[in-house]
């Protein structure tokens, strides 16, 4: 007999079952048993929803938490206590730990970690070459039987075409996607923020467009080549979304994500140096970030995730030369989406969970990202018009190194469930 | 708030010719003196004194302007921003008989700084102070060598003189203000 | 009281001109000028700062812009502090933060910070209730030699506005060429600058000046140009052929100034590289104002001083 928890009176959204209206929904044990009107069934737990938007529990296919090696930054279970208070259910980890998630030995470890750690689902995605260091490829298939279900040298790219086309090859024959962190270093070298009039206005050296937007157009011609998926991690250029645009026009196996920062913040946000907005790829120019919101609303981009990107003050509150590259995200990340494109009409609630929570879930073909009947019950439960203003003191996340730190946003997440547990409540 | 004259322009006119005799009397003479006027009305006065001297004596007396501003010791007290003019004292000072003229003397902080910068052009024999009007409350030991006219007053009054040539008209005017505060941090200009 | 300026002086730092007004940049100026005159005294010297303490912490070599500040700061009767931090050690020793909050448990007033980091001054700035002023931030901002510079070409000509200005030099990497820039700019100066392409930064042009690669024709209108100091030792220098190379190409020579303007002033922010970017003969020559510039620099930075200090709501974190 499972424990029985009852969510009454929500406006309930769930695009895979296209459901959108005010439903009940009964969660038995770690399962979702029913959904319908006005359920009248006695449960051990009762959520009164009225008035709240009850979604499928987040899905950030992009995130770092930094275990194993830098523990001080962030650890499995700081990053998913971070996820949960963010309505974030599932997590995909990066792989540039230390050491990189790159052999058996590590993930093994990381296995064993969020097994006891871990308080939402986290799901690895190892390192396409040794070391992340572009020279030898991973033992993808021996990675694959730990349970990795991505590869991604993030942080970096593979600069020899030869070898991503190793990769894309192993990767299609182990069915485990490749996702792209799609920058050319010989391009964009030491450069700190975008290149152009800002970076000339600050005295720092510059990051071009075309060191993202020209790998984005190698990568996917490689995966083109070979028929493998191809994922494009956080797009922050015009050209680049008109590249995945034309691409899967042509039918190329493309998706493509972008983080928070870049549909809301341009270069000139820099202007006093803050270095919680120091990331990379860098903020771009106020065409870029219309261009990406435009590539939201056409499908373009499929999918929302963070990039946390979680660092100590000691290498934030420096010189914004020395000061590392990310922002943390987790918590942010659905009230920035709420307020920036819900409440500027340029996505409806149900356009926004297929990126935060059904689209992920899909290009990862993992079993979450949707509240049918028989599904894990991973629920996030929203207040859409609450306004909060983002407060370093708030953060769960072991590192404070938010980009949108003093912003005023709407929506709250008032509960996160997880396997038909209560992770989370505001 | 009221406002009353004081002093009228025939009575200006009067204290200036005064003074002038007296400074020359003072000093047997006009050997040696040279008149140094304090930003912005003091320089106004001893233009006009020195003007007043060269008729009686027949001569061309130096007239410097002296701007205390850097010199004050109450800057970071006021609350107002300060207003920075030129200092222009184009002669040496050396052994000369200065007259430092400014136009109302309270207490005695403005004529202190105004020493200060003085003796940092130069040693002067002899420094003789002149004041259109001096209105008590000091809070130094200064007293002027010249005076227009004593006007008691109290600390919540605002001594207003005004020059032709600033003002576009000569008076002298006492105003009641409601704040005392404010008064004292003017100094004593 | 009828004022001379109405212009309030709110900033508690001086960063960068590109955050300042032009009535702010005018003040300055004017109050400079009072300066002027006291430095021309017998004694030099104004009690306006006594009792403040001013700590110059140079995190670059750079003789005379601190010792410009400390006799700046001297004649306005302030303590002065030198600190000088290897920026070598920087990234191991204590963060410049933590530098600066020391410097003010230390009841220092005015820290004048000269960093190889852009931006080095804004974050002191952001973390200290003391005042900060810029005295040169990476490739960033150099406010007090700009000022210096317009107070020279204010003395010299009268006025700023409908000016014709050249700087030369390695603009992309010139903290000088950008401060320049926004102040001039405020005056409606006509600015123009002269680079080899590669040492042009991009979107240049947005800051309100013309751009050439040619130093004839940045110097036929102008009524003043301003030569920037070049430095072969940076990395990013490694690409240009050779010092000689840029001086047949770029240097300012007797003979390249009998194309220009008769009484045009030639201006350096120093230290000057003769046979570089200038012949000798033109640095030493009538239309050099380069030592001009070292005297005005003083007056320009007391006047920075002076109304930073003046600025009574810093708030305070310190007991």
């Amino acid at each position: 007999m499972h424990l029985k928890l009852l969510i009454k009176n929500g406006h309930v959204i769930d695009p895979a079952n296209k459901i959108d209206g005010v439903m009940d929904i009964l969660v038995e044990g770690e399962k979702i048993s029913k959904i319908g009107f006005g359920l009248d069934v006695k449960a051990e737990t009762v959520i009164d929803a009225a008035g709240k938007i009850v979604v499928p529990g987040i899905v950030d296919m992009h995130v770092h938490l930094r275990e194993p090696g830098r523990e001080d930054k962030e650890t499995i279970f700081s990053g998913t206590k971070a996820a949960a208070k963010g309505g974030v259910t599932s997590v995909l980890v990066m792989p540039n730990t230390l050491p990189s998630l790159d052999s058996v030995g590590v993930i093994k470890t990381l296995n064993d970690i969020i097994k006891k750690t871990a308080n939402v689902g986290v799901f690895i995605c190892g390192a396409i070459t040794i070391g992340r260091a572009g020279k030898e490829l991973a033992d993808i298939s021996a990675l694959k039987k730990e349970g990795i279900i991505a590869i991604s040298d993030d942080g970096g790219s593979v600069d020899s075409d030869e070898l991503m086309l190793k990769a894309f090859k192993e990767a299609k024959r182990e069915k485990v996607l490749v996702i792209c962190h799609s920058e050319d270093k010989s391009l964009s070298g030491k450069g700190l923020v975008n290149r152009g009039f800002t970076s000339t206005r600050l005295g720092l050296r510059g990051i071009s467009k075309e060191s993202e937007y020209k790998r984005v157009a190698r990568d996917i011609k490689l995966a083109e080549e070979i028929g493998a998926s191809v994922h494009i991690a956080h797009v922050s250029t015009g050209e680049s979304v008109e590249i995945i645009r034309k691409g899967k026009l042509k039918g190329v196996k493309v998706t493509s994500e972008t983080a928070p920062h870049y549909f809301t913040l341009n270069e000139e946000d820099l202007l006093d140096y803050n270095t919680s907005m120091k990331v990379n790829p860098p903020l771009r120019t106020k065409d870029d970030v219309l261009a990406i919101r435009e590539g939201l609303k056409d499908g373009t981009i499929d999918v929302i995730a963070s990039d946390h990107a979680p660092h100590t003050e000691n290498e934030k509150e420096i010189e914004f030369e020395h000061a590392e590259f990310g922002s943390i995200g987790l918590e942010t990340e659905l009230a920035v989406s709420v307020t920036e494109l819900i409440g500027k009409g340029l996505l409806t609630w149900s356009e926004l969970v297929k990126k935060i929570s059904l689209n992920p879930a899909r290009i990862l073909d993992i079993n979450k990202g949707t509240l049918g009947s028989g599904k894990d019950a991973d629920i996030t439960i929203v207040s859409p018009d609450k306004e909060w203003v983002v407060n370093k003191v708030g953060f769960v996340s072991k590192s404070k190194n938010s980009a949108f730190i003093g912003k005023k946003l709407k929506g709250v997440v008032e509960y996160a469930i997880y396997k038909g547990k209560v992770i989370y409540k505001a | 708030m009221s406002l009353k004259q004081v002093f009228t322009k025939e009575e200006i006119e009067r204290s200036i010719t005064r003074i002038s005799h007296e400074i020359i009397e003072n000093n047997k003479g006009v050997k040696e003196l040279v008149v140094v006027g304090i930003r912005t009305r003091g320089y106004v006065l001893a233009e006009r004194i020195a003007k007043g001297i060269n008729n009686l004596y027949g001569t061309r007396l130096d007239v410097g302007a002296l701007d205390i501003t850097f010199y004050r010791d109450d800057l970071s007290a006021i609350s107002e921003q300060p207003v920075i003019h030129n200092t222009e004292i184009d002669f040496d000072i050396e052994n000369k008989n200065i007259v430092l003229v400014d136009d109302v003397l309270y207490t005695g902080r403005t004529i202190r700084c105004a020493l200060d910068a003085l003796i940092d052009f130069g040693r002067p024999r002899t420094i003789q102070l002149a004041v259109l009007i001096d209105r008590g409350h000091r809070e130094l030991p200064i007293r002027a060598d010249y005076v227009g006219k004593n006007i008691p007053t109290s600390q919540k009054e605002l001594v207003q003189v005004k020059f032709q040539e600033i003002d576009n008209e000569d008076s002298v005017t006492i105003e009641e203000t409601q704040d005392d505060k404010e008064e004292n941090s003017k100094m004593g200009s | 009281m009828t004022k001379k300026k109405t212009a309030k002086w709110v900033h508690k730092d001086l960063l960068g001109l590109e955050y300042l007004s032009r009535e702010d940049i005018e003040l300055l100026l004017d109050t400079a000028e009072s300066f002027r005159e006291i430095l021309g005294r017998k004694i030099k010297k104004v009690p306006a700062l006594r009792g403040k303490t001013v700590v110059n912490l140079f995190y670059e070599p750079s003789t005379r812009t601190r010792v410009s500040f400390e006799v700046a700061a001297k004649r306005l009767s302030a303590d002065v502090i030198n600190i000088a931090v290897e920026s070598s050690s920087v990234r191991k020793g204590e963060t410049l933060n933590d530098t600066g909050k020391n410097i003010e448990a230390l009841k220092a007033d005015i820290i004048v910070v000269r960093h190889n980091c852009s931006g080095a001054a804004t974050m002191l700035a952001r973390n200290v209730n003391v005042s900060v002023i810029n005295a040169g931030d990476g490739w960033h901002e150099h406010p007090t030699q700009a000022l210096l510079d317009m107070f020279t070409l204010r003395k010299k000509t009268g006025k700023l506005e409908g000016l014709n200005v050249s700087i030369a030099g390695d603009i992309a990497h010139s903290r000088v060429a950008r401060s320049n820039i926004w102040g001039l700019t405020k005056f409606g100066a006509k600015v123009t600058v002269c680079a080899p392409k590669i040492l042009i930064p991009p979107g240049i042009e947005r800051m309100g000046v013309k751009v050439t690669d040619n130093i004839d024709e940045a110097l036929r209108e102008a009524d003043a140009i301003n030569i920037l100091r070049m430095q072969f030792e940076r990395d990013d220098m490694k690409a240009f052929p050779s010092q000689l190379e840029y001086f047949k190409s770029f240097g300012i020579t007797e003979e390249r100034l009998k194309k220009a303007k008769k009484d045009i002033i030639v201006m350096h922010p120093g230290p000057i590289n003769r046979g570089v970017e200038i012949s000798s003969e033109v640095a030493d020559g009538g239309n050099s104002v380069i030592l001009e510039q070292v005297t005005n620099g003083i007056a320009v930075r007391m006047a920075v001083l002076f109304w930073v200090s003046q600025v009574k709501d810093k708030g305070t974190s310190i007991p």
